[in-house]
């Protein structure tokens, strides 16, 4: 479909060019920013007021043991193992191959997803994850629980920075993709400002600082 | 189905809300507690003013350079694979969201939260032609089913109270009868929705930002449910108001800020998407660049900044008058200080009255993270609308008088002796009739023996006695 052509955009773009609007130059970006002396501290803090659960390892060994042991890692007596992917390198985790999994809708029962972060934002506990590790962005929505792995090293103060390092030489949006902040679970406030966590997508998220 | 208000005048459409005291006490709470909410996440960053000035620069340059941005956007998001679409009003959106579903046979659509659809008047369109729109965030799915439109535009529901949520899921979901438990009943809401996901053909969303420089679209949620209406069917369909638009990808820095704490004090959403091209090779990412009024509204000086707005809501959560008389009171899409000026510019003898329901303390515009000078253009609406002959005979005539007494000083201190003496003596019944808007759900305070001026004359010739006793 053509859409250079389509009369409405030839109005549209009419209609607001025949508006004299004095110019105004675009702001630079660079300012005083808040940072923070001890950002991990700060992380954890945001990540927990926003629902999210934040855990330190200080060796891939301290890293495995802290995900084994997570309460959704579990199954109750009797049952199953809960269905687990896990897409971080190294990790002895998931029962299922993400690889074969050819339709997102296949994704619905599973229980927990072990997922890479790229990085995390202090000021606002969010982290920064992308379509190019998962052959389903789905995931990211669909899974019960979520884990992300963030390196400590990739912890950035704040939003800014954040941009700073997406919009570097190699842009991050330069190709076709979907990336992601996640601060926190899926919630809600709808019915009379009472905080549910949990409203469509993951009931939990808890992020792993690996400072190694 | 969503209903389309008919348009009645402020005062007029509030009553009702009014008259429920205790639930009108309730919302205003429920706002201020979001409007604290805010202040403490704005407190929390030195830079607060800074951002909001930077936001403010960034949204006058763009709104100064539309045209060749929507155009490189245009080009970014058809590199990345996205069809680009153009609406000139509401009609030309919804027949293209029609197109498009069409040619993929949809029958089940997942909405996600967007004004601009509620605008178009979106849902009922579709509902017509034979296609099944379920709106995914909680609060608009809940006044989807009470066949209400949102009260709010970032908390559709905030009007309505636990026990009808139970009620009305009750009826529709089989939950318990007297459920009441917003835990319970958001996770019946999640089980049926999660069919809703899993069946749906294609999703569509609002856009909370457009990128220029890349071409994408940022979609921000806390539910995460744009993300699940879009990532599983093979069809997106976004629409995007022209003046969401920013230059470039980092300037979201300024806007992600600024967005959530200022909305619902939190530091960011859950979930800010960013979108470059389809989920996919062979799914469909289609994006529909809309005006509906909009270049009217860049073409008008006193208003322009207006166009600034990134609809986090905060100027309805601090406004005294939106949090004592309900969003619904505004009959429009965007209700509270900001709608109040964009709805006269898309109709102003409909919309006349809501420029007037204002007191003009200014907090809209303290808090608005764009910096849009809110109650500055409300005044401006006022004169516009008497200049054009929209304001009724009755007020204009009041007016006038009042303005004829307030320049005459003698005068007005006879009147205010009169009025003194008047108040005190009249009985009730003709004091609060049909006649004193002012007097409906409220008393006038009583009238004080003496003027203001009479008690300053007094206390400047002769010191009082309270003062010399005074240690």
């Amino acid at each position: 479909m053509t859409t250079s052509t389509s009369p409405a955009r030839a109005r549209i773009l009419a209609a607001i060019r025949q508006h004299a609007v004095p110019q105004a130059e675009l702001p630079n970006l660079a300012g005083d920013w808040i940072t923070f002396p001890d950002p991990v501290a700060k992380f954890s803090e945001v990540l927990t007021f926003v629902g999210g659960k934040p855990l330190v390892a200080t060796d891939r060994a301290e890293l495995e043991a802290q995900i084994r042991d997570l309460a959704v890692m579990q199954s109750p007596e009797g049952a199953a193992l809960p269905k687990v992917i896990c897409t971080v390198e190294g990790l002895p985790f998931g029962n299922v191959d993400f690889a074969k999994v050819l339709d997102p809708h296949h994704l619905e029962d599973i229980e927990v997803a072990i997922l890479p972060g790229e990085f995390a934002v202090a000021e606002n506990g969010a982290v920064w994850v992308t379509d190019r590790v998962v052959p389903h962005r789905a995931i990211y929505f669909i899974a019960q629980h979520v884990v992300l792995v963030v390196r400590r090293a990739d912890l950035l103060d704040n939003l800014h920075q954040a941009y700073d390092r997406l919009c570097g030489s190699e842009h991050a949006f330069d190709q076709p993709g979907y990336g992601l902040f996640v601060s926190g679970p899926s919630k809600t406030a709808d019915i009379e400002q009472s905080l549910v966590i949990g409203a469509h997508g993951p009931r939990s998220m808890t992020v792993l600082l690996l400072d190694a | 189905m969503t209903t389309t208000l008919p348009i009645l005048s402020h005062p007029q459409a509030a009553s009702a809300f009014a008259q429920d005291d205790a639930r009108a006490h309730w919302h205003d709470e429920a706002l201020w507690f979001i409007r604290v909410k805010r202040d403490r996440q704005a407190r929390s960053l030195p830079e607060w003013e800074t951002l909001r000035d930077r936001a403010s620069a960034i949204k006058t340059h763009t709104i100064a350079n539309l045209a060749d941005y929507l155009e490189q956007f245009e080009r970014e998001a058809t590199r990345h694979g996205a069809v680009v679409h153009w609406a000139a009003n509401a009609a030309e959106h919804n027949e293209i969201v029609l197109s498009i579903l069409r040619k993929h046979s949809v029958k089940t659509v997942a909405k996600s939260k967007s004004m601009l659809t509620e605008e178009c008047h979106l849902n009922p369109f579709l509902e017509r032609n034979g296609v099944d729109v379920v709106d995914t965030d909680l609060g608009e799915w809940i006044v989807q089913l009470r066949e209400e439109t949102p009260s709010h535009i970032v908390l559709p529901a905030i009007h309505i109270k636990k026990e009808e949520v139970g009620e009305l899921f009750h009826d529709k979901l089989g939950t318990e009868k007297g459920a009441t438990d917003p835990k319970y009943l958001a996770e019946a809401a999640r089980k049926r929705l999660r069919q809703i996901f899993l069946a749906c053909q294609a999703g569509i969303t609002g856009v909370n930002f457009a990128i220029a420089e890349t071409g994408g679209i940022v979609i921000c949620t806390n539910e995460g449910n744009a993300d699940l209406g879009v990532s599983l069917p093979p069809v997106h369909i976004a629409s995007v108001g022209i003046e969401k638009l920013i230059p470039r990808a980092a300037d979201l820095g300024v806007f992600l800020r600024l967005l959530a704490r200022s909305a619902t004090g939190q530091p960011i959403t859950s979930y800010s998407s960013h979108f470059h091209g389809p989920t996919r090779p062979g799914h469909e990412l289609h994006i529909i660049l809309v005006d509906n009024g909009r270049s009217d509204i860049l073409g008008r000086e006193d208003f322009r900044r207006s166009l600034h707005c990134i609809r986090c809501g905060a100027c309805m959560n601090t406004c005294p008058v939106y949090r004592r008389s309900g969003g619904h009171s505004y009959s429009a899409t965007v209700p509270g200080p900001i709608g109040s000026i964009l709805n006269p510019a898309r109709d102003p003898k409909g919309y006349s009255s809501l420029p007037y329901a204002c007191s003009l303390c200014g907090s809209c515009s303290d808090v608005c993270p764009v910096k849009i000078n809110i109650h500055e253009q409300l005044l401006t609406w006022r004169h516009e609308l008497v200049a054009h002959g929209h304001i009724k005979f009755l007020k204009k005539l009041s007016m006038k008088a009042v303005s004829f007494v307030f320049r005459r000083p003698a005068l007005y201190g006879f009147a205010g002796k009169m009025a003194r003496f008047a108040l005190r003596i009249t009985p009730r019944f003709l004091v609060y009739g049909p006649w004193n808007p002012w007097g409906k759900q409220r008393d006038l305070p009583v009238a004080p023996k003496r003027s203001f001026r009479d008690e300053f004359q007094q206390r400047s010739h002769s010191k009082s006695p309270a003062k010399r006793s005074a240690p």
